[in-house]
């Protein structure tokens, strides 16, 4: 048989042709998949347990894939609820279903997928030595562990099958690889294991795969030797090129993906034309390994930061600005110090310029000729208060400061009052890991309702 | 004058690659181009660029896409104390610069 996998797009908030939708819906799919997080926008999300997304935009969009999944009598499936996929993201999307459900008068059975982790458990895990460092080796104790607001591990195909099989509607998975909602009901179904993987990857960004990445829509069709991807706009087209490139798409090696259950080999996958929408793929392979292991995430503070923009336009300054920029830095160092008597090791502090290297940093090989500067400062520290304060006290130096004893006073342009902002707390990632577990289920929960 | 790696190539696009690898994906557009640029393209040249041991960089030839995949672990962790760039997608712009000799 053949499983029809319905991608609106990459991910829920990013926006997809409704037309198209419409069009797929033509297609008769077995299930409407859409990925709802990343890590890619960094750990602030994760830190805190919050989403990227407007929830206005979210909901929009829920609302067309809710009808169009009741019109169909079909489940549909999120996964990485939120952006970071935390228990409070999983808890966020339940609270939208039911309020456009109440809207539309629909009754769906609601499976959620809880896949966040109790630090406890972690630290166990990490003293009994199940969890295992990846490339590149991060330092982890059980410290760091304890240091995280929030940990989550990704749910891999067969937690998104164990939802499925609750007999529900709708999903709403936690944190779970990019692919494992995609691949979970072809494999489930008995279609190629690999191809059912190597599909995923290919439709797990919508129609990034084509040469029209914003129409969004794409189906994936997995068959027993291999599958299918058609781009549905009319104005979308997959060719043998779009579709393997997409294998390079924020993959390391483009030949293979590590998932909790083994790895897919597309090395020998051929791409064939069908025509000028839809690509046939076989030839992939999928090895299964000997641990079943998922990986984690985990985000801790690094403290609270304040910024402060300056723009500066005078020629003499943005000729010199990285020397007035070192002794600026200088020079408020040693004030905070004398003067307020907050020593160096209590903050950070830097200035970026932007329009000379505030991208690249050393890396940069022009750095001169820019018209314009802005002057980016950013101070952290272990509470608000005080890099709010230092930042506060650096004010005037900003606007102000002389590069040398003999000249009058500058003022630069500070371009809306107050010129510093507090940016509240900021996070890093610590886990760079994988856990071994004996059953899949074992750190995951389902919960289960009818609206 | 030798030419620039972004003026030979089709696109050159870099992405993060999880929180912790950078991955560059170089398209040249040709068995032409492609064969020019494998041969012309160190990875002495690359490593020097991003200040990093030619050991750490992971090059991939693609010649049926006509492609080179290069990819490094992130100097900095993504969005770490210090990181400029959240998606490290202007990472491709310092690899366009390269000289092609």
């Amino acid at each position: 048989m053949t499983t029809r996998v319905l991608v609106p797009s990459g991910v829920l908030g990013l926006g997809f042709s409704e037309r198209a939708l419409a069009q797929a819906m033509q297609l008769k799919p077995d299930i409407i998949c859409i990925d709802g997080g990343s890590t890619d926008s960094g750990p602030a999300y994760l830190g805190t347990g919050t989403t990227k997304y407007s929830r206005a935009v979210c909901k929009a969009e829920w609302k067309l894939l809710m009808r169009a999944r009741h019109a169909l009598g079909i489940p549909l499936v999120i996964s990485s609820c939120g952006t970071c996929g935390t228990d409070s993201m999983v808890d966020w999307m339940f609270a939208l279903t039911r309020e456009i459900a109440t809207e539309l008068g629909q009754h769906p059975k609601v499976v959620s997928l809880y896949t966040e982790q109790i630090l406890s458990q972690v630290q166990n895990a990490f003293k009994t030595q199940r969890i295992q460092i990846l490339e590149p080796e991060v330092p982890l104790s059980e410290n760091i562990i304890k240091q995280c607001s929030h940990i989550v591990a990704l749910a891999g195909r067969e937690q998104i099958t164990a939802a499925l099989n609750c007999g529900a509607d709708i999903v709403l998975a936690g944190r779970a690889t990019d692919t494992a909602a995609l691949c979970a009901l072809p494999i489930a179904n008995g279609e190629h294991e690999a191809a059912a993987w190597h599909g995923a990857k290919i439709a797990e960004c919508g129609a990034f795969c084509s040469t029209n990445p914003s129409s969004g829509v794409v189906m994936l069709s997995v068959d027993q030797q291999g599958f299918t991807i058609q781009a549905i706009a009319d104005d979308a087209f997959c060719t043998p090129h779009s579709v393997s490139a997409h294998m390079l798409y924020e993959n390391a090696n483009p030949h293979q993906l590590v998932e909790p259950g083994g790895t897919l080999d597309a090395s020998n996958a051929t791409y064939t034309a069908i025509d000028r929408h839809t690509v046939r793929v076989e030839g992939s392979r999928w090895e299964t390994a000997k641990q079943y292991t998922v990986k984690l995430e985990g985000a801790r503070s690094r403290g609270f930061q304040t910024t402060i923009l300056a723009l500066i336009r005078d020629p003499h300054y943005v000729k010199n600005v990285h020397l007035w920029a070192d002794k600026l830095r200088a020079f408020l160092v040693d004030q905070l110090q004398t003067r307020l008597d907050i020593a160096p090791d209590q903050y950070s502090l830097e200035f970026r310029i932007i329009g000379s290297n505030a991208t690249f940093g050393a890396l940069e090989t022009k750095t001169e000729g820019a018209t314009e500067v802005g002057v980016l400062g950013i101070v952290t520290s272990s509470t608000q208060a005080l890099s709010d304060d230092i930042m506060r006290f650096a004010n005037p130096f900003v606007l102000h400061y002389p590069l040398t004893v003999d000249e009058p006073m500058p003022s630069f342009a500070f371009p809306y009052s107050p010129a510093e902002t507090s940016r509240g707390e900021t996070f890093e990632f610590c886990l760079n890991h994988v856990m071994r577990i004996d059953d899949p289920m074992q750190v995951f929960k389902l919960t289960q309702e009818v609206l | 004058m030798p030419s620039l790696l972004g003026d030979v190539c089709e696109k050159i696009r870099s992405k993060n690659a999880g929180p912790y690898w950078i991955t560059v994906d170089i398209f040249c557009g040709g068995s032409k181009r492609f064969n020019t640029v494998i041969n012309a393209l160190q990875n002495e040249q690359i490593a020097e660029c991003l200040q990093l041991p030619v050991a750490e960089l992971r090059r991939f030839d693609m010649p049926e896409l006509f492609a080179i995949k290069v990819s490094f672990a992130r100097p900095i962790v993504q969005g770490s104390a210090g990181d400029r760039d959240m998606h490290g997608a202007q990472y491709a712009v310092l690899i366009a610069q390269l000289a092609l000799e």
